[in-house]
C-alpha cells in the first residue's frame, strides 16, 4: 500500500515540477521573444549607425576639463589668449598665464614636453617630443608643412588646414588663423574670473593675507566676485535650486491641504451618501488619469513659464493622489476614539480635530514627506517643460552643446539637491511617526 | 490615606496642563511658521512666474475649452486620429515596459547584493547601498537629455534613463522586501552546496516574488507617466507627438485632443488592471 502510495505522490510531484519548470521557462522565453520584438521596434540596428560616438567623448572630456585658446590673427598679428575663448575669460593684452611666453616669437608650453612657437611672418614650429620639429608656414593662401607625403596619424593636413593633436593640446592653422588649445584639469574660472582682483589667489591667502582690492575688504569682495561670476552664474544657479525646492514644497504641502478636506467626502465612514462619495472619488481619479505633463501643459498656458506653474502642477496632480490615500485611511481609523469624543457632546468639527486627526497625522505625515522628496525630482523635470528652476537651465545649458562643464555642474547640484530632500524627509518622517507612535 | 493621596493630584493636574499648554504652543507656532513660509513662498513664486495667479486663474480653462471645442467640431475625423497616434503610444508602453523588466532585473541583483545576510561580499553592501541612492537621486530627465546628446531622439535614451532609476528605486524597496525573507531555504541550500546565484534564484526568490511582482507593476504605472513625459524632451512616443501637435496650435488640436484620449484611458486602464493584479498578489500571499 504504502509503496503504491509513495509512487502515486511522487509522479504527482514530478508531474507539478515539470508543469513548474514549463511555466518558468515559457515566462522566460516570453520576456526574451518580448525584448527581441522592443529592440526590432526601437530600431536599436539603425540607432548604432546613427550615434554619434564622437559626442559622447566631447561630453566626457568637457565635463572635467577646461581649455585655454591661444588665437593668433594671420592678417593683423594679433594674439589673443582666452581661456574657454569666453569674453570674460581673455586675458589683457601683455598679460599671459605663465606657460605662455610674449614677445616676438610666443611660445606656448603644450604639456607633456611639446612647446610650440608661433613665429613672425605667420609660421609655427612645435618640438614634438619622440618625432621633433615640425614647421607650419602660410604661404600666399596655403599652409605648407613638413610632415612629408604620409604624415603620422595625429596629423591631419590639406593645403587650407594642418591639425596636430598632442596629448593634452591641439594647434590648427589655417589661412585665416593659428589657434591653438590646451587641455586642463578642472573647472576654471568657477571661484573668479578674469577681471576679479582675487583669481588665481588661493583661500588662504584671500583669508588672510594682505587687502587685494583697496575697496573692499578681502572675504567679502571675494564672496561678492564669486556670487556675481558672470561664467558661473552663481547667484541664478542658487535661484535656481530654490525655485525647484519651493515648487516641490509649494506643490506637496498645497495638495495635501486641498486633499484633506475632500478625502473626508469620499471616505465611507464620513460620507455615507453613495453619490456624493463616487462622485469625489471619480474625481480624484481624474486628476491621476490625466497626468502631470497634460496638467503642466494646461495650466502653463494659463500662468505662462515660472516656478507658480510648476507648484500648481504639482499641487492639482498630487491633489489626486492624496484624495485616494487620505480617504483610505480614513477609511481603516478606529471608530471608537470618535465615539468617546461624540459622547462629551463634541460636533463634527471637533471630533474631527480630536478622534480622527490624531489617528490619521502620522500616516498622511509620512506619506507627505515621501511625496516631497519624489516631487523634488519631478519639479526638475516639470520645471524642463514649463520653464522654471534648475531644470530649465539645465536644459538651455545642454541646448547650447558646449558648455558641458556647466551641465556637469548642474547635475551634481541635482544629486546633492535630492539627496539632502530625500534625507530631510527622512530625518522628519523618523521624528513624526516616532512621536505618532508615543515614544 | 486620601490625605497623602489629594495634593498630588492637584500637582499632576497642573503639569499635565502646564504641559499641554507648552504642546499646544509649539503646535500653533509650527502651525505659525509653515502658514508662513507657504504663503511667502507662494508670494515668491507668484512674483518669479511670467503670468500672476489671479491673472492667470480665469484663463485656465481656455486652453481645454480652445481644444475640446476644435475637437468637437471635428469629432469625426476623431476615431481615424486614434488610430494613428496608437502606434506611438504602443512605442510609449514598450519604453515603460522595458524599462521596468530591464530595472526591475537590475534591481533584484542589486538587491540581494545589498542584503547584509544575502550578499556574496558583506563588506561591499554599503557601497551598493549608496550606489542605489545615487541611481535613484538622478532624475530620468538629465540621463535622457544626455543620451540624446550622443543617440539622438528615440526610445533607447528614455528606456536606459527610466530603467536606471527604475533599478534604483526598485532596488531599495527589494532589499526591504528581501531582507525580511525566511533563511532557512538559504541555509538548506547551501548545505547541499548551491552557489550564491542558486540559493538567491531557488531560496529567497519563491518567498518573495509576488511582492516583487506587485511593486514591479506599481513602478510600471509610474513609468508608463515618465515615458509620456519623457517623450515631451524628444525621447519619442507619444509625449512627443504631443508636443508636435501643441506646437502647431490651433488647426493641430484635432490631433492634441486624441493624443489627450490615448494617453488618458492608457493610464487609467493600466492604473486599474496593476491595482486589480496587485490586489490579487497581495491576498494571495496572506491566504
Amino acid at each position: 500500500m504504502t509503496a503504491i502510495d509513495a509512487g502515486d505522490l511522487r509522479a504527482s510531484a514530478s508531474r507539478l515540477f515539470r508543469r513548474k519548470q514549463l511555466a518558468g521557462f515559457g515566462l522566460l522565453a516570453g520576456v526574451v521573444l518580448y525584448l527581441a520584438y522592443a529592440a526590432f521596434a526601437f530600431d536599436i540596428a539603425g540607432l548604432m549607425g546613427r550615434a554619434r560616438w564622437e559626442n559622447a567623448a566631447v561630453l566626457a572630456s568637457d565635463s572635467w576639463s577646461y581649455k585655454t585658446h591661444v588665437e593668433r590673427q594671420h592678417r593683423s598679428g594679433e594674439i589673443e589668449i582666452a581661456i574657454e575663448g569666453e569674453r570674460r575669460g581673455t586675458y589683457p593684452p601683455g598679460e599671459a598665464p605663465d606657460w605662455i611666453g610674449l614677445g616676438d616669437a610666443v611660445t606656448v608650453d603644450l604639456g607633456h614636453g611639446a612647446v610650440a612657437r608661433l613665429l613672425p611672418g605667420n609660421v609655427t614650429e612645435i618640438d614634438i617630443p619622440d618625432y621633433g620639429t615640425a614647421r607650419l608656414a602660410l604661404e600666399g593662401r596655403d599652409i605648407s608643412n613638413d610632415f612629408g607625403d604620409v604624415p603620422p596619424g595625429w596629423v591631419s593636413a590639406s593645403d587650407k588646414r594642418v591639425m596636430v593633436t598632442l596629448p593634452g593640446a591641439r594647434v590648427t592653422m589655417t589661412p585665416a588663423r593659428t589657434e591653438i588649445f590646451r587641455y586642463f584639469f578642472g573647472w576654471d574660472l568657477f571661484w573668479f574670473t578674469l577681471d576679479s582682483p582675487y583669481y588665481g589667489h588661493g583661500p588662504g591667502e584671500i583669508l588672510f593675507g594682505p587687502r587685494l582690492d583697496p575697496e573692499r575688504g578681502n572675504i567679502a569682495g571675494a564672496a561678492q566676485d564669486w556670487w556675481t561670476n558672470a561664467v558661473w552664474h552663481h547667484k541664478d544657479v542658487a535661484w535656481a535650486i530654490c525655485e525647484t525646492i519651493l515648487m516641490a514644497f509649494l506643490g506637496t504641502f498645497g495638495a495635501a491641504l486641498v486633499a484633506l478636506p475632500l478625502a473626508f467626502l469620499a471616505a465611507r465612514n464620513f460620507t455615507p451618501v453613495w453619490l456624493v462619495r463616487g462622485l469625489f472619488r471619480r474625481v480624484f481619479d481624474f486628476i491621476r488619469g490625466v497626468d502631470s505633463l497634460i496638467w503642466t501643459i494646461v495650466l502653463a498656458r494659463a500662468f505662462g513659464p515660472g516656478p507658480l506653474t510648476g507648484a500648481l502642477a504639482i499641487l492639482v496632480t498630487d491633489a489626486g493622489t492624496f484624495g485616494k490615500v487620505f480617504s483610505e485611511a480614513l477609511e481603516n481609523i478606529d471608530g471608537k476614539q470618535v465615539e468617546g469624543i461624540r459622547s462629551t457632546g463634541a460636533n463634527g468639527l471637533q471630533r474631527a480635530r480630536f478622534g480622527v486627526l490624531p489617528q490619521i497625522v502620522p500616516v498622511l505625515a509620512s506619506q507627505v514627506l515621501y511625496f516631497l522628496e519624489s516631487n523634488t525630482r519631478s519639479a526638475t523635470i516639470i520645471g524642463a517643460i514649463t520653464g522654471g528652476g534648475i531644470g530649465l537651465l539645465l536644459t538651455q545649458a545642454m541646448q547650447t552643446q558646449k558648455d558641458w562643464e556647466e551641465v556637469a555642474y548642474y547635475i551634481v547640484l541635482i544629486v546633492l539637491m535630492v539627496m539632502a530632500m530625500d534625507w530631510l524627509s527622512g530625518k522628519l518622517r523618523a521624528a513624526l511617526i516616532g512621536r505618532g507612535r508615543g515614544h | 490615606m486620601t490625605d497623602l493621596a489629594s495634593p498630588p493630584t492637584g500637582a499632576i493636574r497642573d503639569s499635565y496642563m502646564a504641559e499641554l499648554r507648552r504642546r499646544r504652543l509649539y503646535g500653533g507656532l509650527a502651525l505659525l511658521v509653515f502658514a508662513a513660509l507657504m504663503a511667502a513662498g507662494f508670494r515668491t513664486a507668484n512674483d518669479r512666474n511670467a503670468g500672476g495667479f489671479l491673472d492667470g486663474l480665469h484663463r485656465v480653462g481656455d486652453y481645454p475649452a480652445m481644444v475640446l471645442s476644435e475637437a468637437w467640431e471635428k469629432r469625426a475625423q476623431l476615431p481615424a486620429k486614434l488610430l494613428e497616434y496608437l502606434p506611438d503610444l504602443v512605442e510609449t508602453l514598450n519604453i515603460a515596459a522595458v524599462s521596468t523588466l530591464a530595472g526591475a532585473l537590475a534591481g533584484t541583483v542589486l538587491a540581494f547584493l545589498s542584503i547584509p545576510g544575502l550578499a556574496p561580499w558583506p563588506r561591499m553592501v554599503p557601497l551598493f547601498r549608496r550606489l542605489m541612492d545615487l541611481m535613484r537621486a538622478i532624475p530620468e530627465i538629465v540621463i535622457a537629455l544626455m543620451l540624446i546628446f550622443v543617440l539622438g531622439g528615440g526610445p533607447v535614451p528614455a528606456v536606459i534613463a527610466i530603467a536606471f532609476h527604475t533599478a534604483g528605486a526598485l532596488g531599495k524597496l527589494f532589499s526591504e522586501v528581501a531582507e525580511n525573507a525566511d533563511a532557512k531555504p538559504v541555509e538548506g541550500l547551501a548545505s547541499v552546496g548551491a552557489a550564491w546565484g542558486q540559493r538567491m534564484a531557488l531560496g529567497v526568490l519563491p518567498q518573495v516574488a509576488p511582492n516583487f511582482l506587485s511593486y514591479a507593476l506599481l513602478r510600471f504605472e509610474i513609468n508608463v507617466r515618465a515615458s509620456a513625459i519623457l517623450g515631451f524632451v524628444g525621447a519619442g512616443g507619444i509625449g512627443y507627438e504631443l508636443k508636435n501637435a501643441m506646437a502647431w496650435g490651433p488647426g493641430r488640436f484635432g490631433d492634441a485632443a486624441a493624443i489627450f484620449v490615448l494617453l488618458f484611458g492608457a493610464i487609467v486602464a493600466f492604473d486599474q488592471l496593476s491595482g486589480h493584479v496587485r490586489r490579487r498578489l497581495v491576498e494571495g500571499t496572506r491566504t
